[in-house]
């Protein structure tokens, strides 16, 4: 096992692209090497996408740990109410009630605080930056056969907008009064009230300019992401021959520069509701023994304003997973994509219509029932092009030669996890459904599988796909395998049960169920959701173990494209350099998906076409 | 202690799968990395198709388990009339929605058994088929269509305000409910079948729900504890906020409405089983007599082992259902079903919010001045008592209600003439009547100043009655002053009791 330098003698690859690729004279000029000459703007302050994308990784993987672990404390109110907690008081401090007897209970505001921040941190900081930002960031410039992105400036600040929005919502947790309480989502008038809530304080403030940070970091990404896959695609490399990861993140680019400045603006109308007296969301409200002056707007408003991005959010998380799971199911099927063309149209249907089907959130919101009709209509169509993308799944595993390995069984998860998920909604979707599962635990699981589980599905099969990439080290396989197996039988033990509780009728965001008597009788289901939540934590935890074992000690990579695959990541060197070729760039002939064609294995896009030939993508039919 | 043991075993149980890891890739790389990929193919694509065989049956068998708790199933079907459409539209969805979960799982997961890369397996090529596509794009397109028609005839019906035609009180009830943190303000229409008028301004002290006394149809609106309803009438209930989002939620009722400050929302329902109803259902027998629900039998309270049954006890709840703060949890209220006759008497014990606890407060917009209903009231009351004078051989005397004067005079005050008035229909109705009419003080003041003010004030209510057409002659007036006390002189409320005006019945 001793370490392989690059062969001296040329592959086939590497004569291709002296021979073919096109010469853009970046080497010629080393001012983007100036850039690099420290430690300091080598790893901290680096305009090179790949380290961007480690950052968003490790500090996506940082926030996932403390989103993760704030389930398991509240999950232990809910699965084990009478346990004594005490022994988290070195940790939790005050909001540790213990009694004379010295038991000791998680006061219900930090209850609420700490599912409002595990909303919020999974949401934006882990799926959306460590995600998108992640793969977006190592693969469009690999994949378009670029140097990097179009703006390497704008690409770091990105992240470190993205850093600077999570130190302040780190130092919120720190708060006296504690951090924002009232969910992610963060309704007003309990987000604009400190008498409501006392996380509605300085917590919300805090909450606030954190996610307008965000947004700022999320718009610089986006506009890089778009600019590099529209203009800087290499010689040859036309839309149609893009893989399907790079149509993921190039649309999701897309669905978030439109999305978000509304939810920055819904943000910027908050604070000037708490700052300046204005009562855009407030309307006659009596609280802490005074009625308010605020008269005339309106809490639904908000609610529009949210869910304009909100739920195009969700298809932002979920269809960069979509196209690692696209990709990574085909390098390892060895087959082609089925249906590409189909996946590129229902990737573009998709976020047309995760711009129409906002109100579907707000059915028993109190807006005219009327307005449903639509909304109804609309999300509900979504679940064909969802259905075709599964269906297309199943078909590229059908007659394959599937290699067994953490990525492609993720992949494989994956795609269970979003049918399991992706078919509760179209109950949820019906608003008439909705009158009863609304803000129930079918809620929970149903998002949770959909665009949570299935979500870090795709992000883990992109992890073990591309770690070889990143860090020119393989991930551990047997550990990846325990991982896998842990969070996919864990994860279906932990969401599946939901779903009977959200049937009894059981609401989601209570502190105890005990008053109740129609939610009172779950104490073995919720023990049981409990322990598994603990376990599939632990087992998340032997992941970061794996993750960064394997930076240092991982078996190494010795061929430049270990998994056989066609996209042109894999014709750069082991460890790609500041330009990510060291010579030409590669020209591209050809779609991403030769596997298996004509008796070859794979071909690879910079494979020049034969006598006769065409390339799949563009619509020849066999 | 323990949990240092406990966090020792976790690392180290970390350690020796670290381990393991690094032994099976060492192991790997000396037997060959293809022959342990085609290892790694075959066991865990097997474990694919084993996790089939598992999992499926796992989720129909767990779903029938739980079958009797879920609302829809078992003994949960719907206490109102919507509820079975919302329930019907549930199962049609299901039925759709499990053939697909099945058919696709039993795909995804036998195909990747059975494609597990073998090392003489072949991949075929095979990167579209459009006729395929088009079938099942136009398939899930067809049943979604289907679904969303289904689901929207039965939202427009179950949303649907009551009929601009009907009328509120009669044609179905209006019931209002406030959210406020942590607690649900109900509020009745009483007899009037009318809500009154709500401000967010008058909230405060004794108005919790900001009702505007200025409104007459807020004066018999009363506050109850629970919901109580009739079954089979429409109820259509005002839902409102005073400080966050609330959200009205009747689980068995298949109920659920934001409550929004400023915005008031509705929902109008139909319950139809009542509380007792229900119970029975809960704690239903099968033909050998064992419980059909047999977790309904145990003890409601687990201290009391030979107490009370769940099914005995079993109360519809009210729960909120959007975050509303640190108590959301805990936002209970009891809904009970009862019959008409039940709701009827129920009414009966009701009382007025206005007449209990706002009525001559400083709240009052009608402090010192008589109510319609309070005259009316008087008047029967009035009657009554004249009849049981007239009946009793030694009870001849009434005492007046609403009869003053100004102080330190004899004239008397604006409202003095609702009761005389009553006095004077008396008379008319009894004309061989007559009657003598007492003035009393309490002690207060010189004995002489007393005897006369009341006697003075005698005569003015005699004045009075003359003046509207009774006979003097069937007029004596008297003033006792201190000297008939019907109470003690030394406290405020004796004094009080002490000072009145009389009228006795001389002969008949």
């Amino acid at each position: 096992m001793a370490a392989t330098t690059v062969s001296p003698v040329k592959d086939r690859e590497d004569i291709l692209i002296e021979e073919q690729g096109f010469d853009d004279h970046f080497h010629d000029h080393h001012h983007g090497d100036r850039f690099q000459s420290n430690f300091i703007m080598k790893y901290v302050f680096s305009m090179d996408h790949k380290i961007i994308a480690k950052q968003f990784l490790i500090t996506g993987m940082f926030w996932g740990l403390i989103g993760a672990a704030m389930s398991v404390i509240f999950r232990l109110q809910l699965g084990f109410p009478e346990e004594s907690l005490t022994w988290l008081k070195p940790l939790l401090g005050q909001w540790i009630v213990v009694n004379d007897a010295g038991i000791g209970t998680l006061a219900p505001e930090f209850y609420y605080a700490l599912v409002t921040m595990h909303g919020t941190i999974l949401v934006f900081f882990v799926l959306t930056a460590g995600l998108s930002g992640t793969f977006s960031n190592l693969l469009i410039p690999l994949q378009v056969g670029a140097r990097d992105m179009a703006s390497p400036m704008l690409n770091m600040l990105s992240y470190w907008f993205f850093f600077l929005s999570g130190v302040v919502m780190f130092a919120s947790l720190f708060l006296s009064t504690g951090p924002f309480a009232g969910g992610w989502t963060a309704y007003p008038p309990l987000s604009e009230l400190p008498q409501a809530s006392s996380g509605s304080g300085a917590g919300m403030t805090m909450w606030t300019v954190s996610l307008v940070l965000f947004v700022v970091s999320v718009l610089l990404g986006g506009i890089n992401y778009v600019t590099t896959v529209l203009n800087l695609r290499t010689k040859g490399m036309t839309m149609w021959r893009l893989p399907l990861t790079i149509w993921a993140f190039f649309v999701t680019a897309i669905i978030g520069i439109l999305s978000f400045p509304v939810l920055a603006s819904a943000f910027f109308l908050v604070m000037c509701d708490r700052g300046l007296g204005t009562s855009f969301f407030l309307s006659e409200i009596f609280i802490g023994g005074q009625a308010l002056d605020n008269v005339g707007g309106s809490p639904i408003l908000y609610q529009h304003l949210f869910w304009f991005l909100g739920h195009p959010e969700v298809y932002i998380i979920i269809l960069p997973a979509m196209g690692l799971v696209s990709e990574v199911l085909s390098v390892h099927a060895r087959k082609p994509i089925f249906g590409y063309k189909a996946m590129v149209y229902s990737i573009l249907a998709i976020a047309f219509l995760a711009f129409i089907v906002w109100a579907h959130h707000m059915f028993m919101s109190g807006v005219n029932p009327f307005i449903a009709n639509f909304f109804v209509l609309f999300t509900l169509i979504i679940a064909v092009p969802s259905a075709v993308k599964v269906f297309n799944w199943i078909t590229t595993v059908y007659r394959g030669n599937i290699r067994f390995n953490s990525a492609s069984m993720f992949a494989i998860g994956f795609v269970s996890m979003f049918i399991s998920g992706g078919l509760t909604g179209i109950f949820l979707g019906n608003s008439a459904i909705d009158i009863q599962l609304h803000d129930t635990y079918f809620v929970v699981a149903h998002f949770h599988i959909v665009m949570g589980v299935a979500a870090f599905f795709g992000m883990f099969a992109g992890i073990y796909h591309w770690f070889p990439k990143m860090y020119g080290r393989f991930m551990n396989e047997t550990i990846g395998k325990i991982h896998f197996w842990g969070t996919f039988v864990g994860a279906y033990a932990i969401f599946w049960p939901m779903h009977y509780l959200g049937l009894a009728g059981v609401p989601r965001r209570y502190y105890s169920f005990e008053l109740f008597d129609a939610f009172a009788h779950f104490d073995n289901m919720n023990k049981f959701i409990t322990v598994a939540a603990i376990l599939v934590f632990l087992v998340q935890v032997l992941f970061v173990v794996n993750f960064f074992y394997s930076i240092f000690k991982g078996k190494l990579v010795t061929t430049k494209n270990p998994w056989g695959a066609t996209t042109i990541e894999w014709t750069t060197p082991i460890n790609p350099g500041h330009g990510n070729w060291p010579g030409k760039i590669p020209t591209v002939h050809r779609w991403a998906y030769d596997y298996g064609k004509d008796g070859k294995e794979f071909v690879s896009q910079i494979e020049p076409l034969a006598a006769g030939e065409v390339s799949d993508g563009e619509g020849a039919h066999h | 202690m323990t949990s240092l043991l406990i966090i020792l075993c976790l690392i180290l149980i970390g350690i020796v799968v670290v381990q393991i890891g690094r032994l099976t890739e060492l192991a790997s790389s000396i037997r060959g990395e293809g022959e342990a990929q085609l290892e790694a193919n075959d066991f865990h694509g097997k474990m694919m198709f084993a996790f089939m065989i598992v999992f499926l049956p796992a989720c129909a068998i767990s779903a029938l388990y739980y079958q009797d708790s879920l609302l829809a199933y078992g003994p949960h079907t719907s206490a109102s009339d919507h509820g079975s459409l919302i329930d019907s539209s549930f199962n049609i969805t299901l039925f759709f929605t499990s053939i697909v979960f099945f058919l696709t799982h039993i795909a995804l997961f036998w195909f990747s058994y059975k494609y597990r890369g073998k090392s003489d397996g072949k991949a075929a090529f095979m990167p579209h088929d459009n006729k395929l596509e088009l079938i099942w794009t136009a398939i899930p397109a067809i049943v979604m269509f289907y679904l969303v028609s289904d689901g929207l005839v039965t939202w427009n019906k179950v949303m649907a305000d009551v009929p601009a035609e009907a009328v509120v009180g009669q044609d179905y009830t209006e019931i209002h409910a406030q959210g406020m943190q942590f607690a649900w303000n109900l509020r009745y229409p009483g007899p009037d079948g009318v809500l009154g008028a709500t401000n967010y301004k008058m909230i405060g002290g004794s108005n919790p729900i900001g009702q505007d006394w200025n409104d007459v149809e807020n004066l018999d609106d009363f506050h109850p504890s629970e919901i109580v309803l009739p079954v089979g009438k429409p109820v259509r209930v005002r839902i409102t906020a005073r400080d966050v989002l609330h959200n009205f939620y009747l689980p068995h009722f298949r109920v659920k409405m934001d409550a929004v400050p400023g915005m008031p929302t509705y929902f109008v329902f139909t319950p139809n089983t009542t509380t007792e109803e229900y119970r029975q259902r809960l704690g239903a027998l099968d033909r050998d007599g064992n419980p059909m629900y047999p977790e309904w039998h145990e003890p409601a309270d687990e201290t009391e082992p030979n107490g009370p049954k769940r099914w005995e006890t079993f109360q519809y709840e009210l729960a909120c259902a959007e975050l509303c703060g640190k108590g959301h949890f805990s936002m209970r209220r009891e809904v009970k079903i009862v019959s008409e006759e039940e709701y009827e008497e129920w009414l009966g014990t009701q009382n007025s919010y206005y007449l209990t606890t706002i009525r001559n407060t400083d709240s009052d917009p009608f402090k010192g001045q008589l109510l319609d209903t309070e005259i009316k009231a008087r008047k029967s009351e009035f009657n009554d008592n004249i009849q049981k004078a007239l009946a009793s051989d030694v009870d001849k005397i009434i005492r007046l209600k609403y009869v003053n004067f100004e102080t330190g005079s004899a004239n008397l005050t604006a409202l003095s003439r609702y009761e005389l008035d009553n006095v004077v229909a008396a008379m008319g109705k009894y004309p061989t009547v007559t009657i003598e009419v007492a003035g009393h003080t309490d002690s207060t003041g010189s004995l002489e100043g007393n005897v006369a003010l009341s006697d003075a004030r005698a005569n003015s209510v005699a004045a009075y009655l003359t003046s509207k057409g009774v006979a003097s002659s069937r007029l004596r007036a008297v003033g006792y002053g201190p000297n008939k006390p019907v109470d003690t002189n030394d406290t405020d409320d004796g004094r009080a009791n002490n000072r009145r005006t009389e009228l006795e019945i001389l002969t008949q």
